[in-house]
């Protein structure tokens, strides 16, 4: 049976998910990358139509399209890589009690450290699946912080079943891709 | 040069950068497929048959398969017997703006140092563009790459020193891709230079990396390590997407020149499992021939 999480999203419904575990979201979702943490982390500016606490994230770039009657949607929507925001992540999730955030890779320890302290998960999104996702947004219910451009504005939908999602980092300290770059590290010695 | 004879030279660009967006090269299309085949661990088979369903899925809608549309790089060979030699670098620029914003593509484009989106992909030096004369031929052949983030990061050159041999220059490969090639969604493209400098080596690099899969290294040796190098590469299991498998590389290409004996320069360019790169041949006449997608576009 799927997994799927939906918005607002309590502790409940995450602290007993595991890595390497398949979800899917199901709510409110908004691509925020490199200039949105900056916004939130640094200047302390908050969206006007977006709640980040029990709430998602997405790191995403889209591209996003006009129908014949001039009305946004999204044509092609994949994660972008959840690393370049490793430095802001821990303070955002801190600052706003986001839940999930979902990306491409992993992260690293100071995210780490946060999602066990504040509960909250990583979920990393096939890279390159754009369309995939894109057909998973239900509507594109709005935009802020157009003057970043179309990559970095905060591009806020509605999702139905986003995913598939796996779970990269739990509430327990867990991460898998740390897990994975001892296991492929390993691989790696024994090459030499 | 003739108005409608300029805007049908800028539209049979135009659709070959729209194109090379929304459907992969028949090479790396296949060579994904295989993969799929081959992966016996059920999850990362799963992950393949997203990225496999992604496909379809922008072929049907016509839509970019992956938002990251990169940052548009054309490689132009120009027969120098090609009637509109002047208007080239132009015809680029207009279909690069023109492809962005009707397909769409994603504008990636910031200008240097300030960092200020120019809204269609052109600006100071972009698209990239890179020319090489073919005497006597008639053709113009271009061949494009969309230089995705992600995937351009793991991208290095370093020059080693000769005593490091082809031991070395396979460690600083894995190494590089054991650091860097888990966030670019793997399976790889990786494309190997050799030569005497770092600017060169990365320019050979880049070279490797616009022949297709499966193609070998005209130079023996060399050909043997893009095998060596392929095995070793497979053997550290990282795609699919860093989650791991059973590969890693959808194929590594190696072009190598004569080098100094006092160097030994390595470059390294990598390209994800949506590797887009368009091959196509304009003759003088203006019609067309596109080399690359021949299966894709029988659909
Ligand atoms: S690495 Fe390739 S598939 Fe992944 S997001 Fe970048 S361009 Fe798309």
């Amino acid at each position: 049976m799927k997994k799927i999480l939906t918005t607002p999203i309590s502790y409940d419904q995450i602290k007993d998910l595991r890595i390497g575990d398949t979800v899917y979201l199901t709510g409110m979702l908004a691509t925020c990358r490199d200039s949105g943490h900056r916004r939130v982390v640094k200047e302390k500016i908050l969206p006007e139509n977006f709640e980040f606490k029990d709430g998602a994230i997405f790191h995403a770039g889209p591209i996003v399209g006009k129908d014949e009657n001039g009305k946004q949607y999204m044509v092609s929507v994949g994660p972008t890589t959840s690393r370049r925001m490793e430095s802001a992540e821990a303070d955002f999730i801190e600052q706003t009690g986001l839940r999930l955030i979902i990306g491409k890779g992993g992260m690293l320890e100071k995210t780490t450290e946060a999602c066990k302290k504040f509960g909250a998960i990583h979920c990393a999104f096939p890279g390159g699946c754009a369309v995939v996702a894109a057909q998973e947004v239900e509507e594109l219910v709005g935009v802020e912080w157009m003057d970043l451009g179309m990559p970095e504005a905060l591009w806020i939908m509605k999702v139905k079943e986003f995913g598939p999602l796996i779970v990269s980092i739990d509430t327990q300290g867990n991460n898998l891709f740390d897990n994975n770059k001892k296991i492929f590290q390993e691989r790696f010695e024994k090459l030499l | 040069m003739e108005e409608a004879l300029r805007q049908q030279f800028v539209k049979t660009v135009q659709d070959f950068t729209a194109m090379t967006g929304i459907y992969l090269p028949d090479d790396v299309e296949a060579r994904l497929r295989e993969m799929h085949q081959q992966e016996k661990i059920e999850n990362a088979k799963t992950m393949y048959e997203c990225m496999l369903t992604d496909l379809s899925l922008a072929k049907e809608l016509h839509r970019p398969l992956c938002q990251d549309t990169g940052v548009i790089q054309y490689f132009v060979e120009v027969g120098t017997e090609f009637p509109y030699q002047a208007e080239i670098p132009e015809v680029l620029v207009e279909a690069c703006r023109a492809a962005t914003l009707q397909t769409p593509l994603r504008p990636n484009v910031v200008e240097p140092l300030a960092e200020h989106n120019t809204g269609d992909n052109t600006g100071y030096g972009a698209p990239y563009i890179e020319y090489e004369l073919v005497p006597g031929s008639s053709d113009l052949r271009l061949r494009m790459y969309m230089a995705g983030g992600g995937c351009s990061l793991p991208g290095r050159s370093k020059v080693l020193m000769p005593l490091e041999g082809v031991e070395g220059i396979k460690k600083f490969v894995y190494q590089t891709i054991l650091d860097w090639g888990a966030n670019a969604c793997p399976p790889l493209c990786v494309g190997i230079g050799l030569g005497t400098c770092a600017a060169t080596s990365a320019m050979l690099s880049k070279k490797a990396l616009l022949r297709p899969i499966g193609t070998h290294s005209t130079y023996p040796a060399v050909a043997k390590l893009e095998d060596e190098i392929r095995d070793g590469l497979n053997s550290l299991g990282i795609a699919p997407l860093g989650f791991g498998g059973s590969q890693t590389v959808l194929g590594v290409n190696i072009e190598a020149a004569a080098h100094h004996p006092a160097t030994l320069g390595v470059g390294i360019s990598t390209g994800c499992w949506a590797t887009r790169r368009g091959d196509m041949i304009i003759h003088k006449d203006l019609s067309s021939e596109i080399l690359s997608h021949r299966k894709s576009l029988e659909v």
